[in-house]
């Protein structure tokens, strides 16, 4: 066989690296595109050049330069925040889960974050949305550890099925509580609407700014460990039997894997309410770009997931002048059909 | 039943711990029952065992894998309890058994896949539940049954991702790690195929595929779980004359759960029968197929004949609805 051996010319695959750069290049040409009409383009537009200047050389007393800078910067930042957060922990939660319909949402985040919050208002008397962060922070988390600690009971560990199964079952059981508290307090359930709708727009005066600082090392931290579990990932798309044979250790692997994305799903939901679909659909398009590579779906994900969600939040702000339609319901309304489609085109299951 | 050929009939740790250097399927004689008679003469052997310096390099890179008292259960239910089994070094072991005996089990249990709730596996004198997980991997590569190909993976892909336990945060991917995938990639005959992608390929192709990723691993010691279901007769051969191959050319030990009595007749060294969680009879295939230890472990009416192939024991299952003819009975 020494014969036939052609050492260190392992072959190049198919899709080359070359390719997923270019992808990516090209991806983050259409973030540019979006964010630049985040900043130019709502109820009153400014021209590119006022946005560019606005950012450059600021003038106090200028009207455009007052929209861009107090309201359009930060609910932009924003929106590449969330985005970015819902995008990695989509792609995390679908490849802890082995599951292609896996968002944040699988694993009770959004439920844990909705009851905290309610609570927080009905029982606490938190009205200022600022107060909301903790509280929807501590539920997400909350309620994906009683998750992973369900499933991790019994034959196998947290197994992928037993995962998405103690995710529903948390889900239902917290959105039941949460109807009973809502349906016998109406002061409560007029609050909790706006929260529950899922918006980049400030969540009072000066409060983003506040929310993001006191989210932010959450997000980081998030953030790097999702890109540290993409080599465990990788494995365990396998199986976890081949994966433990490879010597990863699965339960580990998977328990971090979790905790980045209950830390960026959880900040993304403090920082924006519940919102759905960003995480779901941002990895389904992403596959067809970078094969099943983690570190690849990723890496895209931090670009498109922001690049979605604020795009929602632009074209929420241009249909329904002079009010406003909130991202999380555009993000929906666009990825319903956007999910059919892909559905429709290739068969998503087998991650 | 007589207990001249029942269970252990080489005792571990004595005959079986030698590489066999005389492979069964050559054996002229030396069988205990007149119904498997050797046949030296037969022509078709593969060349790689005709020739003894083939298996030069297999006595190089040997590793001792035993079970001692070896119990192992799923939650409350034992599937095999205190079970011991000494695997010959850089041969080929196959095991075989009725579904449903352990020996899947066995074999996760050997890749420390699953914990034991007693006794132990040793790989060279220590056991595998104190080495670090990827130490392990280096050594002991398992194929577990059914493994999932990601979606729009492609052959080379995978292939890389056998090499997670010689890489780490502070050895990035290297020289080392190419030649590892390409040698794989030839060792099983599919550098054409390393650009395609794994879920267009045919389930022999595919089968290769996973068995290429196991070798980029570099185990000494590779298990395999039914490396054969699921493909047709043509590729179950291909696949074990690949794993012939990857032991007489490499010395690499393997160990597979197999279904089919008469493959592993042909192409196992040291066959390990189970029985509800136990193992009832090991040693060499013309020693272990007898028609007694079939009706044991199998609960199946059989007669063994030479196969006039390999000289070694045909397993020719008789059924409900056939009888032998009274020319044909049983030998004496």
């Amino acid at each position: 066989m020494t014969q036939t051996l052609r050492p260190a010319t392992a072959p190049a695959p198919a899709r080359t690296l070359r390719a997923r750069v270019l992808w990516l290049g090209i991806a983050a040409g259409v973030l540019a595109l979006v964010i630049a009409a985040s900043l130019a383009l709502g109820a009153r537009d400014v021209p590119l050049a006022v946005v560019l200047e606005s950012l450059t050389t600021p003038v106090p007393g200028d009207n455009d330069h007052q929209v861009v800078l107090q309201q359009r910067l930060p609910r932009t930042l924003v929106g590449l925040l969330v985005g970015a957060a819902l995008g990695v922990a989509g792609a995390l939660m679908q490849g802890i889960t082995r599951n292609p319909l896996a968002d944040p949402g699988l694993l009770g985040v959004n439920a844990g974050a909705s009851l905290f919050v309610v609570l927080a208002i009905s029982i606490l008397g938190v009205t200022a949305p600022a107060g909301y962060i903790w509280f929807a922070f501590a539920g997400g988390a909350l309620a994906t550890v009683v998750v992973y600690g369900v499933a991790a009971l019994g034959r196998g560990g947290a197994t992928p099925v037993k995962l998405a199964l103690a995710g529903m079952a948390i889900t239902a059981g917290a959105t039941s509580l949460l109807t009973l508290v809502l349906l016998t307090n109406t002061t409560a359930l007029s609050t909790y609407r706006f929260w529950a709708v899922g918006s980049l727009a400030g969540r009072g005066a000066g409060g983003t700014a506040d929310t993001i600082a006191a989210l932010a090392p959450f997000l980081l931290v998030g953030g790097l460990l999702a890109f540290a579990c993409t080599r465990w990932l990788n494995l365990l798309a396998m199986g976890d039997e081949l994966a433990r044979g490879l010597g990863v250790n699965v339960a580990r692997a998977r328990g971090l894997s979790m905790l980045a994305a209950v830390l960026l799903a959880g900040s993304a939901t403090a920082i924006a309410g519940p919102i759905a679909f960003v995480g779901l659909v941002v990895p389904h398009l992403i596959r067809p770009l970078t094969g099943p590579d983690y570190r690849w779906i990723l890496s895209f994900a931090l670009v498109l997931g922001p690049a979605l969600l604020v795009a929602a939040d632009v074209i929420g702000r241009l249909i329904a002048q002079p009010g406003e339609l909130e991202a999380g319901l555009v993000v929906a309304l666009l990825g319903a059909p956007v999910m059919i489609a892909i559905v429709r085109r290739a068969k998503v299951s087998g991650l | 039943m007589t207990s001249d050929v029942h269970p252990r009939t080489d005792g571990r740790g004595t005959s079986a711990a030698d590489p066999p250097a005389d492979r069964p399927r050559t054996r002229a004689s030396g069988s205990t029952n007149a119904g498997t008679v050797r046949r030296s003469d037969t022509p078709s052997q593969p060349d790689v065992s005709a020739d003894p310096a083939a298996r030069a390099p297999a006595q190089r890179a040997g590793h001792d894998l035993r079970a001692e008292g070896l119990s192992l259960a799923y939650e409350a239910r034992q599937v095999i309890a205190d079970l011991d089994l000494h695997l010959p070094r850089a041969a080929i072991t196959a095991i075989v058994g009725a579904n449903g005996c352990g020996k899947s089990t066995l074999l996760r249990g050997l890749a420390r896949l699953l914990r034991p709730t007693g006794g132990g596996v040793l790989l060279d004198g220590r056991s595998i539940s104190t080495l670090p997980a990827r130490e392990l991997a280096r050594t002991i590569g398992i194929l577990p049954q059914g493994p999932q190909a990601p979606e729009g993976i492609t052959v080379a892909e995978l292939v890389r991702r056998g090499r997670y336990p010689h890489r780490s945060w502070f050895q990035p991917w290297d020289r080392s790690d190419d030649a590892a995938v390409a040698e794989a990639l030839t060792a099983t005959g599919i550098v054409d195929l390393a650009g395609r992608r794994v879920d267009e390929l045919s389930g022999g192709q595919r089968q290769r595929v996973w068995i290429a990723m196991a070798l980029a691993q570099e185990p000494d010691v590779l298990l395999l779980d039914e490396p054969t279901t699921f493909l047709d007769v043509t590729h179950q051969l291909e696949i074990l004359d690949l794993l012939l191959e990857l032991n007489r050319e490499r010395g690499a030990t393997v160990v597979m759960v197999l279904h089919d009595l008469n493959l592993a007749a042909r192409y196992a060294d040291h066959l390990v029968v189970m029985r509800a969680g136990a193992v009832h009879a090991t040693g060499r295939p013309d020693q272990v197929l007898t028609e007694e230890i079939i009706a044991e472990a199998f609960g199946l009416r059989a007669r063994v004949v030479p196969d006039p192939v390999s000289g070694g024991p045909l397993v020719v299952p008789i059924g409900r609805f056939h009888t032998t003819p009274p020319d044909h009975d049983l030998p004496h």
